[in-house]
């Protein structure tokens, strides 16, 4: 798309927003909020998940309330970018091409180094025609250090942060004395697992890592051997980052070999996991994860849930910090007062306070972009569950919180500002 | 010690399990000259409907309906697919065979999704057997191992000591002569798919409550299945059998001790580079068995090919 249409689209958007303050009758003078995350292949489940969070949030946390800036109403687009980074490029390009400003994207931190390296390049060079990218769920600790920029903005708590989290609270319990670290064989797994030896070297010295391996993404066809080391060593907690089928085949496959201690996890819910692991995962499994469920914080959040599986049964909050994205992003555009000056909008996000719909206050830190928020570990139960998961009796309660965890941890971003 | 009996047990029910999808497809694969790709597929859609009737009547009427629909389906397949590109040579069935493996999975996804199923051992053998040293291990596993070796004993005896055994062995060597004696042997045929492809059904109804119930299960253990074959020797079932105990216990071990590279190398003489992110051969030297286990059974495959064309229990070359 050569450079002059890019300029007519963005001029057309432009008056389009403007007119939409007047007269948001018309309902096609809507804020576009593109959504380029998996919708068909292996991911597509969570993808589509995604993307009922995000309609159902612009609904009923924009929409319902007035929209924004006087009356415009936040519209969700949903492009396919069958979690490769290329086709995410094609996407976004296509996006900002239909004029939208608005780029959220979470499945993948591959897809979201690419889509943040490209978004900068963008608004580098069309500065009339700047795009924000609202990182929702990739948690490569990098996309708020080394390659973080004004434009990138991550509403979910990154590994780095989780880690810090969980190792706060397993430092309080002092009949943990050996610790078992497992996971998947690639860059994400890595740095979970370099986290937690440096997270549990600082606050619990004493704490013997007995394991620490990676194992195949994708590939291992029975954990049984895993988990015989792992109950052998004598741990009393085991941590992975493992998600998909790769934790589900570890965690039955421990549990199975009679392992009795807690299994920490970044991804052990929702998409059928929790079903699988029904009973057998009481008492074990726990996740560490923003935005709490259960107990419900308040009467809106209980509603606001219950509302999303009225109108989704088959889906789950599984990803709470969506909402998160929704109202913030409303506030910013009202605070800025415009929905195309991005300069502006990203200004108004960038530091601000906001009190989330999950009880949390959620801090955009500003010499990062990273959101600083509650943190919590929830339980895999069936007690005390309002709101379950995978209509499965079992959900997530949350038994403790690291309140604004890892505020002040350093960050190495060195913001370069417009 | 007690580590090492544990992983003889576990090494033991991967690798029956192992042979209940062998055993099918070495007899398949002998008798019709098809390398069937989509074996592993008929697996997944044992675990699938083993699933799907255990939520309406429960696990047990699963455990014995599944196979019977994944065998009638199989059989279904020969009669009205294989055998129409049987004509063309074995290229087309290959490449039919391929698409069918492509095909199965997209089906599964199309009525499942692509989430976990939550199929759930029976709760009567929701228990430990026993436990060594802390190491549990599940009555249910102890279940498998009872109903593979059933499996074994019952497929031995009818290929060995029945009339119906008899023809299917002449048939596999001389399908000409068999058909000559006024034996219909494409019915043979459609009889041994159905069979092999219900004993991959049986495997995958006991499978998927212990390895999980997803779309990917098919493609996690697809290649293997060759591989153990080809070890085994074509059309032998002790051969299947003995190939599939090796590689269950080859697996199982390699992912169980952290041996580990250096150790091996230095022990030949060799030292360590003191910096290891400048060395050429840092990769080698950070190996260990855990992440070179999966690929020792097609190391050994290429040695058995190497030495023993014909595989270790096999009459023919492969």
């Amino acid at each position: 798309m050569s450079r002059f249409t890019n300029a007519l689209m963005g001029s057309l958007f432009g008056a389009g927003a403007l007119l939409g303050s007047t007269a948001a009758s018309f309902g096609a003078d809507t804020i576009k909020v593109a959504f380029i995350d998996p919708l068909s292949g292996p991911f597509a489940a969570t993808g589509t998940s995604g993307l009922a969070h995000y309609r159902y949030a612009a609904e009923e946390l924009v929409n319902k309330t007035g929209g924004v800036l006087g009356g415009t109403k936040f519209e969700i687009v949903p492009f396919d970018n069958k979690i490769s980074a290329k086709e995410s490029l094609i996407q976004l390009k296509v996006a900002i091409d239909q004029g939208i400003r608005f780029i959220a994207q979470g499945n993948s931190s591959g897809v979201a180094n690419a889509i943040t390296d490209a978004v900068k390049k963008h608004n580098r060079r069309n500065p009339d025609q700047r795009v924000l990218f609202l990182n929702y769920s990739a948690v490569d600790p990098a996309l708020t250090n080394a390659k973080c920029n004004f434009w990138h903005f991550r509403f979910d708590a990154n590994a780095d942060i989780k880690m810090d989290a969980l190792t706060d609270v397993m430092a309080t319990d002092t009949g943990i004395k050996k610790v078992y670290l497992i996971g998947q064989d690639y860059s994400f797994g890595k740095a979970v697992a370099a986290a937690a030896v440096r997270f549990l070297g600082e606050k619990r010295p004493d704490i013997e890592i007995v394991g620490n391996e990676l194992h195949p993404i994708g590939k291992v066809k029975d954990f049984t051997p895993y988990a015989r080391k792992i109950v052998s060593s004598g741990a009393d907690a085991m941590i992975t980052g493992n998600w998909g089928s790769d934790m589900v085949g570890l965690g039955k496959a421990v549990i199975g070999a009679g392992f009795k201690n807690p299994i920490y996890t970044y991804y052990a819910a929702s998409d059928g996991i929790t079903k699988t692991f029904g009973k057998d995962g009481e008492g074990k499994l726990k996740l560490v994860m923003e935005g709490q469920l259960n107990p419900p914080v308040s009467d809106r959040a209980a509603a606001y849930t219950k509302g999303f599986k009225a109108q989704y049964p088959d889906f789950d909050i599984g990803q709470p910090r969506i909402a998160n994205v929704m109202e913030m992003l409303a506030k910013a555009i009202n605070k800025a007062g415009s929905a195309t000056d991005m300069v502006k909008v990203a200004s108004a996000l960038e530091g601000m306070e906001h009190d989330s719909i999950w009880g949390s206050k959620i801090t955009m830190r500003p010499q990062d972009h990273q959101a600083i928020q509650n943190v919590h570990i929830m339980a895999h139960t069936a007690n005390d569950v309002t709101f379950d998961f995978d209509n499965s009796g079992f959900g997530l309660k949350v038994e403790s919180t690291v309140e604004m965890a890892a505020a002040d941890s350093a960050t190495s971003c060195n913001m370069k500002r417009p | 010690m007690s580590l090492f009996i544990v992983n003889i047990l576990d090494g033991f029910v991967t690798g029956l399990l192992l042979f209940m999808l062998c055993s099918g497809l070495t007899l398949i694969f002998s008798m019709m000259g098809v390398l069937n790709f989509a074996h592993a597929s008929f697996y997944m859609l044992g675990a699938y409907f083993g699933y799907q009737i255990s939520t309406i009547v429960g696990f047990w009427p699963g455990l014995l309906l599944a196979p019977i629909l994944v065998g009638v389906i199989g059989a279904a397949i020969e009669r009205y697919g294989l055998r129409r590109v049987h004509k063309f040579g074995h290229v087309p069935e290959l490449i039919f065979t391929f698409g069918l493996a492509l095909l199965i999975e997209e089906v599964v996804q199309f009525f499942w999704g692509k989430s976990q199923m939550a199929f759930e051992a029976p709760d009567v053998l929701n228990f430990s057997a026993f436990s060594i040293a802390g190491n549990a291990f599940p009555a249910y596993k102890v279940f498998m191992i009872f109903v593979a070796m059933g499996v074994f004993l019952v497929l031995l005896y009818i290929l060995t000591k029945t009339r119906v055994g008899m023809i299917i062995q002449a048939a596999l060597s001389y399908p000409e002569t068999v058909q000559n004696l006024g034996h219909n042997v494409p019915l043979i045929f459609m009889g041994v798919f159905g069979v092999g492809t219900a004993m991959a059904g049986i495997a995958g109804v006991m499978a998927g409550p212990v390895l999980g119930t997803f779309p990917g299960m098919a493609v996690v253990l697809g290649s293997i299945v060759f591989v153990t074959i080809v070890i085994g020797g074509l059309g032998s079932l002790w051969g299947a059998l003995f190939a599939s105990l090796l590689i269950g216990w080859l697996q199982t071990f390699a992912a169980s001790y952290n041996v580990k590279m250096a150790d091996i190398l230095m022990a030949f003489g060799l030292n360590q580079p003191v910096d290891m992110t400048t060395s050429m051969l840092r990769d080698l030297w950070s190996l260990t068995l855990p992440q070179i286990g999966p690929i020792l059974p097609y190391l050994l495959m290429v040695f058995v090919l190497a030495f023993r064309p014909q595989g270790l229990f096999g009459k023919r070359e492969t």
